[in-house]
């Protein structure tokens, strides 16, 4: 049903022996039979299994937890609350030197989002550790939530960031900016203004497997920890971060993933689960639940994006403003860095003299975003290529000559600063319009994304 | 009731790498005793081919078989670092580092088999099927696993390399957003064809026809089976998928997948592409990073063919039944065809 062409241009064909070649993947039989071993096949004797004990409410104070019926169950282990975790502070913005780290490995007094992490239980069994988190007594005091970027940043919209702002601050900016010429005197000259606001959802990652280690005890008093994380070294450093023990001490094994597609580089599973083995001396396995991966774990950020593009009656667009919020949800996870990938990206890959960007990281008490598949530019290219049609029907042009009109070149500055070096735009678009039997006119095709460089 | 059908087209750049660099990956290679080179890294595989990929690229590099290359990853005990597989950096970043680490064990091999030929090592050349021959007579040849044994137990030397790659860290002005995001582009360009149920506000993607541009392809099965699976997820993202199907509202989360839907086997529409190959300058034999772009194309390209269909421009997604049925109440075909059929 499907069929992909390969058309090597011919100017690059040089000789290879295997690269080049569609050798068959190693592990794809395994993949297919059922025989590749995931994280969760893995077990070993006496293994305790760990769930999470959630806020059932989006804001809210912690008054108490009682544990106490909690602990009757067959089966129950031992509990473990914030005091139990040395450093309770996810550190994996400070590990890429974003900072500051702000969310806490179990929560203290407060929850900023419903299915925040309050206390971990261990006990002998999935089943037991579930029914003794059931019966945890949780005394809640319930606060004003708000869900929406632009609801989040007015006045009097609960605060949940201790630096009292419900926005990350960009070296002393409320947002991540770029700024390129003169975007106001581009309006000014421009024959049209176009404007749109383009809004996306928070989507899951939806992995086959769900997120989940084991963290094992060893004689020499090193904890192994079998992982689906996609970046191991950077898992396991945060791990030792948190838990304040050697680097050393950990030793992680992993590299195959169950799809990633950037849900599996939180750093979530991992410290707790190692604490508790530490705490228990047994090997102890933390896995999430299908309800957990969609309702607890970071999603994509949903964003609304509000354009204004001043454009010629030849189609050449020459100024656009772009005002973008994410919501990060409750905390920062990765999405500040999301941010600036978004704002390299957000004017698209166009040419154009006259660019203002702000991009906001917007918290919210909803279940953290964080990175995803596509990190900022896939809400960008959508929001910049619905854009293009529109400027196209609003000026009476086909949406192929307004997207060539402003391709970028070789050559060109881009708004953010960096020359055009590798562009190869224009070449798609004429590969797509003859795939689609989609006859372009002679003067399209005769552009190339090098003509600029040569001119 | 009626069927209406649309085109939508879309273009689209993608950066390589961590966006402000600062992301190393490092690779070790030694050859055994007979000839098989482990390449030792931290890389996890996602499911993409990552493992294969880069025991292609180690087996260009060093000029062995691919099937005497092995890749030992992801275990902290025994593989150098690697910052971890995302932002579409996994085979650009290993790769580079796995050439640089096959340049250095190469050089052993060649000067172990330049001993045993009594040749020089700047003489001698791999044909790629296992064997070591002096340029201009290959006659004159040894195969690798009498080179590996001879170094070993004759030479004592290692055959061996160490490779890193690394794009330093760079900046970000806060006054101007000056900065240095990417160490590469791949573009592409899609065109959307749809079909809108005005009944029931279902949208059918009849085909997704794509060309792509990511440098130099490694494996094209293994790019192929980005494309389509990128296709798909981004028809799903267009579409279907949410969180929360009343955004803002946190009402209605899914906690399944009978309750947050995906497309099935039964939604795949025709996928057709074509592979561009521009080289990157910076990418191991030109490779850009074809991971995280292929599900951003359909979506504009699908709602862009929507809002064609129906004469109403939607501005987000995914564009789930109950919006294109509300969308529809505005279109202007739709007060046509309600006239035509009164």
């Amino acid at each position: 049903m499907s069929e992909v062409a390969s058309a090597v241009a011919s100017e690059v064909k040089e000789t290879f022996h295997v690269v080049g070649k569609s050798v068959p993947r190693r592990d794809g039989i395994g993949h297919v039979t059922g025989k590749t071993v995931y994280v969760d096949d893995i077990s070993f004797p006496g293994m305790l299994h760990l769930k999470m004990v959630r806020s059932p409410i989006h804001h809210g104070i912690i008054r108490n937890v009682d544990f106490s019926e909690a602990e009757k169950v067959p089966g129950f282990v031992r509990v473990l609350t914030h005091r139990d975790v040395p450093k309770n502070l996810y550190t994996i913005l400070c590990l890429i030197g974003v900072g500051p780290d702000e969310e806490p490995v179990l929560a203290v007094d407060r929850v900023l989002y419903k299915g925040e992490p309050i206390a971990a239980i261990v006990a002998e069994t999935e089943e037991a550790a579930m029914e003794a988190v059931s019966r945890v007594r949780l005394d809640l005091e319930e606060l004003p939530a708000v869900f929406d970027v632009e609801e989040a940043l007015k006045p009097d919209a609960p605060i949940l960031k201790p630096w009292g702002t419900n926005y990350f601050i960009y070296e002393g900016h409320p947002c991540r900016r770029v700024r390129f010429g003169d975007v106001e005197k581009g309006f000014a000259q421009a024959d049209y203004i176009i404007e749109e606001v383009y809004n996306t959802s928070p989507i899951e990652h939806a992995p086959t497997e769900t997120t989940a280690c084991v963290a094992k005890p060893e004689p020499d008093g090193r904890y192994t920890v079998y992982t689906n994380t996609q970046a191991l070294f950077f898992t396991m450093d945060n791990t030792a971060l948190i838990l304040q023990v050697p680097f050393s001490k950990l030793h992680f094994v992993g590299g195959t993933v169950g799809g990633g597609f950037g849900g599996k580089v939180d750093v979530i599973v991992e410290p707790i689960a190692t604490l508790a083995a530490m705490k228990t001396g047994r090997p102890v396995k933390f896995k999430y639940t299908r309800e957990e991966e969609m309702r607890v774990s970071s999603t994509r950020s949903a964003w609304r994006m509000y354009f204004k593009d001043g454009v010629m009656k030849d189609g050449r667009i020459i100024a656009r403003k772009v005002i973008s919020y994410a919501d990060s949800g409750a905390y920062n996870r990765h999405t500040p860095y999301v941010i600036t990938k978004h704002a390299a990206n957000v004017a698209g890959p166009y040419f154009i003299p006259n660019v203002y960007i702000d991009v906001y990281c917007v918290y919210t008490n909803r279940q953290p975003a964080s990175a995803m598949r596509g990190f900022g530019v896939t809400p960008a290219s959508f929001a910049v290529e619905c854009q293009m049609d529109k400027i196209a029907e609003t000026i009476g042009m086909d949406p192929w000559e307004i997207r060539f009109i402003n391709a970028y070149r070789n050559g060109d500055m881009r708004p953010h600063q960096k020359v055009v070096e590798d562009a190869t735009l224009i070449e798609v678009m004429k590969a797509a319009a003859e795939l689609a039997g989609h006859p372009l006119p002679e003067h399209l095709l005769k552009m190339h994304s090098w003509d600029r460089e040569r001119a | 009731m009626a069927k209406l059908r649309g085109t939508g087209i879309a273009a689209v750049n993608y950066p390589t790498g961590m966006n402000l660099g600062g992301d190393p990956s490092q690779a070790l290679i030694h050859a055994t005793t007979t000839g098989t080179f482990v390449i030792s890294l931290s890389s996890t595989d996602l499911g993409q081919g990552l493992k294969t990929v880069i025991a292609q690229i180690g087996a260009e590099a060093l000029g062995v078989p691919f099937e005497k290359v092995l890749i030992d990853t992801a275990d902290t005990d025994t593989g150098p670092h690697c910052m971890g597989t995302f932002a579409s950096r996994a085979t650009h970043r290993v790769g580079n580092a796995v050439i640089m680490a096959a340049k250095e064990a190469r050089k052993v091999m060649l000067e172990v088999a330049a001993e045993e030929l009594e040749a020089s090592p700047d003489d001698l050349d791999t044909d790629g099927q296992g064997n070591i021959y002096v340029k201009g007579s290959p006659e004159r040849k040894i195969d690798i696993t009498s080179v590996a044994l001879a170094a070993h137990f004759k030479y004592g030397r290692s055959i061996s390399g160490r490779g890193m790659y690394i794009k330093p860290k760079s900046p970000v002005d806060p006054e101007t957003g000056k900065m240095d995001p990417d160490s590469t582009e791949a573009h592409a360009c899609m065109v959307a064809e749809v079909e809108v149920d005005t009944e029931t506000g279902e949208v059918t993607v009849l085909s997704l026809k794509s060309a792509y541009e990511v440098g130099r392809q490694v494996n094209p099965a293994l790019v192929r089976e980005q494309i389509i699976g990128g296709a798909f997820m981004g028809m799903a993202h267009a579409l279907y998928e949410t969180t929360a199907p009343y955004y803002p509202s946190p009402d209605h989360a899914p906690g399944n997948f009978s309750e947050y839907i995906l497309p099935g086997p039964h939604e795949l529409p025709r996928i057709e592409s074509v592979v561009l190959e521009y080289p990157s300058v910076n990418g191991p034999y030109g490779v850009k990073g074809v991971g995280e772009m292929t599900a951003n194309a359909p979506i504009p390209a699908i709602i862009n063919a929507v809002s064609n269909a129906i004469g109403v421009r939607l501005t987000e997604f995914p564009i789930t039944p109950e919006k294109v049925l509300r969308a529809l109440e505005r279109s202007p075909k739709m007060k046509q065809l309600t006239q035509a059929s009164a």
